[in-house]
């Protein structure tokens, strides 16, 4: 700010090339708030216009240079100076000089990595911007737009069910199954519990999703529970020889994918915990881990459907295209 | 053209449950009764002795029918045992009265009706709530209390495992 006389000032836009096109996602801010950004997947080149408007038409303004930066970085909550940049890409748009009016220049991020989603948890964010600056002597005027970046995975290759039998000697032994260990965001938890022995007096029974926040390293690791979700499957004292089915629907829940180790700043796990509560109160619990994933937007149609297709073109028209190997289309 | 495929939410293959399993008495039977108060002694030396009877079929108690003689201190002493050697919160026990205690009170004090009747429940409830806990059953300072005629207050305090694990 100039405090004497009138300086000339600009405020400045970064408007996208494609902002008529480009799908938004909702993301939660920090503060809790849901906001929606333009949405970009890892390889996609991010271009636009930085509009420069003066403030005050007809003065000039001096500047140190005009740049555009792409920028990826964590930042922990607990040691706010410090971002960890993990990509920041540079592009000058203008060399020191001065405005005479306001100016708009084009930029293009080609094919860009963004090799994380994007994350704000309970201690740790990770975001993705836009900062374009014009430099100045006292201080630089910048503007920021914020980007989403999800990333995508596709059907796992292997996919095991979880099936184990815990219990407590003498007392309570089950075994439960959950029919993968990976489930993609939309997906639903189909399992179920088998009673093998059941000596204590058992009210009811539910399964929790809890999700873990790591950060840190080392003996300052810090572990930041949540609770996501509970939802009770039995109501009701079980015998020996009974099974309770589970169904859990995750699209429901606030859910991310499963993120490890992330530029070895943190790491986002998810756990199924499985409680079962006595008519005392007292809680029996067995957790256990799952990965999470996020399904691709983009419809993919296998070889053999693309055959059929082919050869359908040969038939007579009256039958009704089937695609049982085709991916899901859904909207997120 | 595209079709949303839908997720097989169909329930995982069981077991069909043996009827016998169905219909049969629960492998978790345990019920204990606190009962029949009775007052012994004469004068400054009187206090209060209640039945305590056990029913189960859990395998870890000796008996699966027993029924023993314990008065309040009784009670006491298994708090302060399990406290000691278990990891687990033992539950309150109905307070000690000690107001009931003093002289020139207008009623009977610890011999009062009412106040038995309240005290036989909270006792009840106590036991019950301990008797129930998997740690508690470890404990041999339970099994004494529960089915031998008479606490030995200089017993080994240990667990009360059917078979010791060795090594």
């Amino acid at each position: 700010m100039s405090f004497f006389g009138f300086g000339q000032s600009a405020d400045i836009d970064i408007v996208l090339n494609d902002a008529d096109t480009r799908k938004k996602a909702e993301h939660k801010s920090e503060d809790g708030r849901k906001d929606k950004y333009f949405l970009f997947y890892d390889g996609e080149t991010v271009a636009g216009k930085v509009n420069v408007n003066l403030k005050y038409p007809g003065k000039r303004l001096e500047h140190n240079g005009i740049k555009i930066e792409f920028v990826g970085q964590i930042e922990l909550y607990y040691d706010r100076g410090n971002h960890h940049e993990f990509v920041s890409l540079v592009k000058d748009l203008a060399r020191p000089g001065e405005l005479t009016q306001s100016q708009s220049f084009d930029f293009e991020f080609t094919h860009v990595e963004k090799p994380y989603e994007s994350y704000t948890g309970q201690n740790v964010k990770l975001r993705y911007f836009l900062r374009a600056t014009v430099g100045r002597r006292l201080n630089d005027i910048s503007k920021e737009l914020d980007i989403v970046v999800h990333t995508l995975s596709t059907y796992p290759e292997l996919n095991s069910s979880i099936k184990m039998e815990v219990g407590i000697e003498d007392c309570l032994h089950i075994e439960f199954e959950y029919n993968k260990s990976k489930y993609h965001l939309k997906d639903v938890i189909v399992g179920k519990i088998y009673f093998l022995l059941v000596r204590i007096k058992i009210k009811h029974m539910e399964i929790d999703i809890i999700k873990r926040e790591t950060t840190g390293t080392g003996p300052n690791v810090y572990h930041e529970n949540d609770t996501i979700a509970k939802y009770e499957i039995m109501d009701g004292a079980p015998v020996r020889g009974e099974s309770i089915p589970i169904r859990l629907f995750l699209a429901g829940y606030e859910l991310t994918p499963t993120m490890r180790d992330v530029n070895k700043k943190f790491s986002v796990r998810y756990y199924l915990n499985l409680v079962l509560i006595d008519e005392e109160e007292r809680r029996y619990f067995k957790q256990q881990e799952i990965t999470l994933w996020r399904k691709g937007d983009i419809v993919r149609k296998s070889m053999s459907h693309q055959a059929a297709i082919a050869s359908q073109r040969f038939e007579s028209s009256s039958h009704p295209e089937k695609s049982p190997t085709q991916e899901i289309e859904e909207n997120s | 053209m595209s079709q949303p495929t839908v997720a097989d939410t169909r329930r995982l293959c069981s077991k069909p449950q043996d009827l016998t399993d169905a219909y049969g008495p629960p492998s978790n039977f345990l019920e204990i009764d606190v009962f029949d108060p009775q007052t012994v002694g004469v004068g400054r030396t009187r206090y209060t002795v209640y039945k305590v009877r056990m029913r189960t079929n859990l395998p870890i108690f000796k008996l699966k029918d027993s029924c023993v003689t314990r008065r309040y201190s009784d009670f006491e002493w298994l708090k302060t045992e399990l406290e000691r050697d278990s990891k687990i919160v033992v539950p309150p026990l109905p307070g000690k009265a000690l107001k009931r205690q003093l002289p020139f009170r207008g009623d009977e004090g610890i011999f009062e009706d009412s106040f038995i009747e309240e005290r036989r429940v909270g006792l009840e409830q106590f036991i019950n709530r301990i008797a129930g806990h998997p740690l508690a059953q470890n404990e041999r300072c339970l099994h004494m209390f529960l089915q031998e005629e008479s606490i030995d207050r200089n017993y080994i305090p240990g667990k009360a495992y059917v078979w010791e694990c060795c090594g």
